[in-house]
């Protein structure tokens, strides 16, 4: 009998902490899937970032270092600056790239560091139980918004991927989403893609992917999921927005 | 056998060499003075050695490239000043947590604040009490001539990869400007092992690796630090570094570090001549702090002057370490004011005549 369906090699066989319904699993997988893909898993190494996506190592089967918070894309840098033949991939949240982290994913992508950034955007804080984030939605709700966002005093949710296609450095540049089997087809070509551009040298990739936070979105993973679609992307529309030109083997 | 090749060079562009010497082939830097020929001297070198230098877009930057590279076994280090120094703390705390070796200059300046780009010693605090968050140490390294800038940035890679700590060299604008003589010489060992257990190489072969500082399990966080201050106890004991002068018939010595102590030094010769037993304790090593020996020269020697530029950090080191019937005298010079051999003189002669007096 033919096994069509099997956990990738670029994974552990631990049990996601993920709380029920949350996006952060699908993306893990299309990540571990893609380092399969490409036969890399020996050569990779993982940047964790902080927030829930901190146990990267927990989860990969690839050597991991933990960056300090929004610092993910400096320490990637300072990996691949060494190990050049390698493949050197961070994983971070919205709070910690979009937030704390923005001058350094700026000045990582302007570079065209070879690196390949995996940015999970669920709009909110969830390690630290849903406050504010640099991406939530105008009048969202959260612990530190708690009469909805406003744009007077808390500014517009950023749009890290078009700020990002706007730069000179990055080879790919994209926003997918995981909220149906549709949406997950499309992320996990462009997530390969982001590798493949790292792998033929052509610099940053970044792969921006629209997420659940069921938890501190006070939701059921349904809804949460519906949300995806009916709020999320019609703000932050999906779309390659930046390509460099690559050999199409996918 | 010929005389050992001397060259004439600034101090901070004694440390770029001696780093590039001693295998340290990344850098990672945003200028800042007093410090800039560092980065300028490693942009200039390093591609000829097969490295890698990079203009980082801040401090904050700087430091966690440093940390990515560092993670790789290889040895790198980042140079900045006062103000830049203050943003790569936290970086400085996840050195620790992680236990990652690399070395960082510290060519200090005037402050608080944006201050002014003249010596002073007013990062002594930050240096060795911590200065980002939680309970860790650095190593910290404290040179006095353009020849010790270059033997101890040596140093500083060695004890960095011996206790997988960070050293810092604490330098100051003086020593970073003034332009020396010096002997370059190479170290035997020039790189950074990469067969250790902890090095990110990529799990080929072997189980994947992690580095992190988080230890959330009831317990691992408690034994992760008293693992640290082993480490911490443990450099104590083995490699504190210090130098005495004249200390044998002293019965006033005078303690500093760095550029003072130099000053001290003339200032010395000069009391010594006019009949005066004083003599100089000088630490090397800021952290660890030489207390046996002051414990010991304590037993013997019981006045004190503690000259530093700045209103008094190392004294409050220098006071602890001594037996409690030593009398600790202070001389600073805060802001960018540097004293003069002359000035020294006066205020050594000043509380040596206090010694006279109460005999």
């Amino acid at each position: 009998m033919k096994q069509v369906f099997k956990r990738p090699e670029s994974m552990t066989d631990k049990l996601f902490h993920f709380c029920p319904g949350c996006h952060h699993g699908i993306v893990h997988r299309l990540v571990a899937e893609a380092i399969d893909h490409f036969a890399v898993r020996e050569k990779t190494i993982g940047v964790a970032s902080v927030g829930c996506s901190v146990f990267l190592y927990d989860y990969f089967a690839v050597d991991v270092i933990e960056a300090p918070h929004g610092r993910a894309a400096a320490v990637a840098t300072g990996t691949k600056r060494v190990l050049q033949d390698h493949v050197v991939f961070t994983y971070q949240g919205d709070g910690d790239l979009a937030a704390i982290g923005t001058a350094e994913v700026i000045h990582a992508a302007n570079r065209g560091d070879n690196i390949t950034v995996i940015f999970v955007n669920n709009g909110i804080y969830g390690m630290t139980g849903g406050q504010m984030a640099p991406t939530t939605l105008l009048g969202q709700r959260s612990t530190t918004s708690p009469y909805g966002r406003e744009n007077r005093r808390d500014g517009y949710p950023i749009k890290m991927t078009e700020m990002l296609a706007a730069l000179e450095g990055p080879s790919l540049v994209s926003r997918v989403a995981v909220n149906t089997p549709g949406n997950v087809k499309k992320a996990r070509k462009v997530i390969r893609q982001a590798f493949q551009m790292q792998l033929e040298g052509k610099g940053f990739s970044f792969v921006e992917v629209l997420s659940t936070c069921p938890t501190n979105w006070g939701m059921t993973p349904q809804a949460a999921n519906d949300r995806i679609a009916e709020e999320m992307i019609p703000y932050f529309p999906l779309g390659t927005l930046k390509q460099k030109d690559v050999i199409d083997v996918l | 056998m010929s005389s050992p090749k001397k060259v004439f060079t600034k101090g901070n562009e004694a440390i770029a060499m001696a780093a590039i010497n001693a295998g340290c082939h990344y850098y990672f830097g945003y200028p800042i003075t007093p410090q800039n020929e560092i980065p300028e001297y490693m942009a200039e070198h390093l591609p000829a050695v097969g490295g890698e230098f990079l203009q980082a877009e801040s401090e904050i930057a700087s430091i966690n490239m440093l940390l990515g590279a560092a993670a790789t076994g290889v040895r790198a280090m980042t140079s900045s000043s006062g103000p830049g120094i203050s943003l790569m703390q936290e970086g400085f705390s996840y050195f620790a947590g992680n236990e990652l070796p690399a070395v960082v200059v510290n060519m200090s300046r005037q402050g608080p604040g944006l201050g002014g780009i003249n010596a002073t010693q007013g990062d002594y605090f930050q240096s060795v009490k911590g200065g980002g968050h939680g309970d860790y140490k650095l190593i910290v390294l404290a040179p006095h001539t353009g020849q010790e800038l270059y033997d101890l940035t040596i140093k500083a890679f060695e004890l960095a990869e011996k206790y997988r700590m960070l050293t810092l060299v604490l330098g100051d604008a003086i020593l970073g400007q003034i332009k020396e003589p010096i002997v370059p010489w190479i170290p035997q060992k020039t790189a950074g092992d990469p067969d250790r257990d902890w090095v990110i190489s990529g799990a080929k072969g072997r189980a994947p690796r992690k580095i992190t500082s988080l230890f959330l399990a009831d317990g691992e966080m408690e034994k992760h630090n008293w693992h640290l201050q082993e480490k911490y106890e443990r450099l104590e004991r083995d490699d504190v570094m210090f130098e005495e002068v004249d200390t044998e018939d002293a019965e006033l010595v005078v303690v500093a570090f760095g550029s003072v102590a130099r000053i001290v030094k003339s200032a010395i010769a000069q009391v010594r001549e006019a009949g005066m037993k004083v003599g100089l304790l000088r630490p090397i090593t800021l952290f660890p702090f030489p207390r046996q020996a002051m414990l010991k020269l304590g037993g013997r020697t019981k006045r004190y002057l503690v000259a530093e530029m700045n209103t008094g950090q190392m004294v409050e080191d220098v006071r602890l370490s001594l037996p409690g019937d030593c009398q600790v005298d202070f001389y600073g010079r805060p802001g960018g004011s540097v004293p003069t051999p002359e000035d020294l003189f006066a205020v050594i002669s000043e509380n040596y005549s206090k010694l006279e007096m109460g005999k």
